[in-house]
């Protein structure tokens, strides 16, 4: 447990080291998910016989994964106490994002739906 | 009878630090959830939707400064970045079923994003809105770091930029289902990779929650879609101006 809270902070830090030194518009953790991922599936590859990891860190990543939108709350509330900052154009910029959201959506999903392979999904 | 003074003390002592923020935000949460659940999963009763307005609710009527709460419940918000890190497991373990449909999921990436900025920019012109609402309004469709950021080198404001990208994120999650089942959509890889590129981390953890094969597809989708959505605001903003 304290093994992989460990190797997913330590992503994290070399994510947020990269993001800051090279100064990339993509956030450090993000960073550090591609390179948790990388070295997974370079070590997949020299080590054909075993998993990656330890189930540990499979325990940990999808424990910590299921709370997911928990950790949206606090930003959440900052969103509804600051309302406010959009004053006369509240309305319009809501229905610009609705309107616009659920248009994307539904672009992206049919575009995704018709070429995705059948054969292999779901497994 | 009660000692008013001393329940006074206790309260200002208590709202000071950590722990009651902390409880309040994870019991909201929980009561959100049950509700959600309670529903059948109805989608307009979001989790996070749901329970942002209790806390909200509670922090208003007690007339709590946002900054107060924020100083408890950072530390969840803090773990929104080892969960961002963590997303790299189940990417991983689908990794076969991504690389085999690599080419729809660059085809859709690419209309996506742009579609997404190009319907943004439309609209706001139908709504007239201000130039600089406009541009913290083109990247709100990706994870609010990286839309803050791409909002303050066009000339947009960045902290309006994460109050919208928030919305978004919301209106995906709860309403976005709606559209995949007037749609059709059957293929919950669809559905996810839908999500997570219109409606960043919040519609990934939604996808994530109800299908493993949907939240990974979001994963990939909300990652890829924040790379190049940093790259294509600024080449539109240089094609339209």
């Amino acid at each position: 447990m304290l093994n992989s809270i460990f190797i997913i902070l330590l992503f994290q830090l070399m994510g947020e080291f990269i993001q800051k030194f090279f100064e990339f518009s993509i956030p450090g953790p993000v960073i550090g998910l591609i390179f948790l991922l990388s070295v997974l599936l370079i070590i997949k590859k020299i080590n054909k016989k075993h998993e990656a990891f330890d189930t540990n860190l499979v325990i940990s990543a999808e424990n910590l994964l299921s709370y997911l939108p928990l950790l949206f709350i606090p930003v959440g509330v900052g969103v509804v106490m600051h309302l406010s900052l959009l004053e006369e154009n509240l309305v319009s910029v809501l229905l610009v994002i609705v309107f616009g959201t659920l248009l994307t959506l539904a672009l992206t999903g049919y575009v995704m739906e018709k070429l995705l392979k059948d054969n292999n999904l779901n497994d | 009878m009660i000692d008013q003074q001393k329940l006074y003390y206790i309260w200002i002592y208590l709202q000071a630090e950590p722990l009651f923020w902390l409880t309040l935000t994870i019991g909201s949460y929980l009561i959100a959830d049950f509700i959600y659940r309670k529903s059948n999963l109805f989608p307009l009763l979001n989790p996070v939707a749901l329970s942002v307005l209790l806390v909200s609710l509670i922090l208003i009527s007690f007339n709590i400064q946002y900054e107060r709460y924020f100083d408890g419940a950072k530390f969840i918000h803090f773990l929104l970045g080892p969960a961002t890190v963590a997303l790299a497991i189940p990417i991983y373990r689908k990794w076969d079923l991504i690389v085999s449909n690599s080419k729809a999921i660059l085809i859709s990436l690419i209309l996506g994003s742009f579609f997404a900025i190009f319907i943004t920019y439309v609209l706001s012109l139908q709504f007239k809105l201000q130039e600089e609402l406009i541009f913290s309004l083109l990247p709100r469709s990706v994870t609010a770091p990286i839309a803050m950021g791409i909002s303050e080198i066009i000339g947009g404001i960045p902290s309006l930029t994460a109050i919208i990208t928030l919305i978004t994120g919301v209106v995906g999650a709860s309403l976005g289902v709606f559209v995949f089942d007037l749609m059709k959509l059957k293929k919950m890889e669809a559905r996810g990779f839908s999500l997570g590129l219109a409606s960043h981390g919040i519609g990934t953890a939604r996808a994530m929650s109800r299908d493993k094969n949907a939240g990974v597809f979001a994963a990939v989708g909300m990652g890829l879609s924040g790379l190049i959505t940093s790259i294509i605001v600024p080449l539109f903003l240089k094609i339209i101006f």
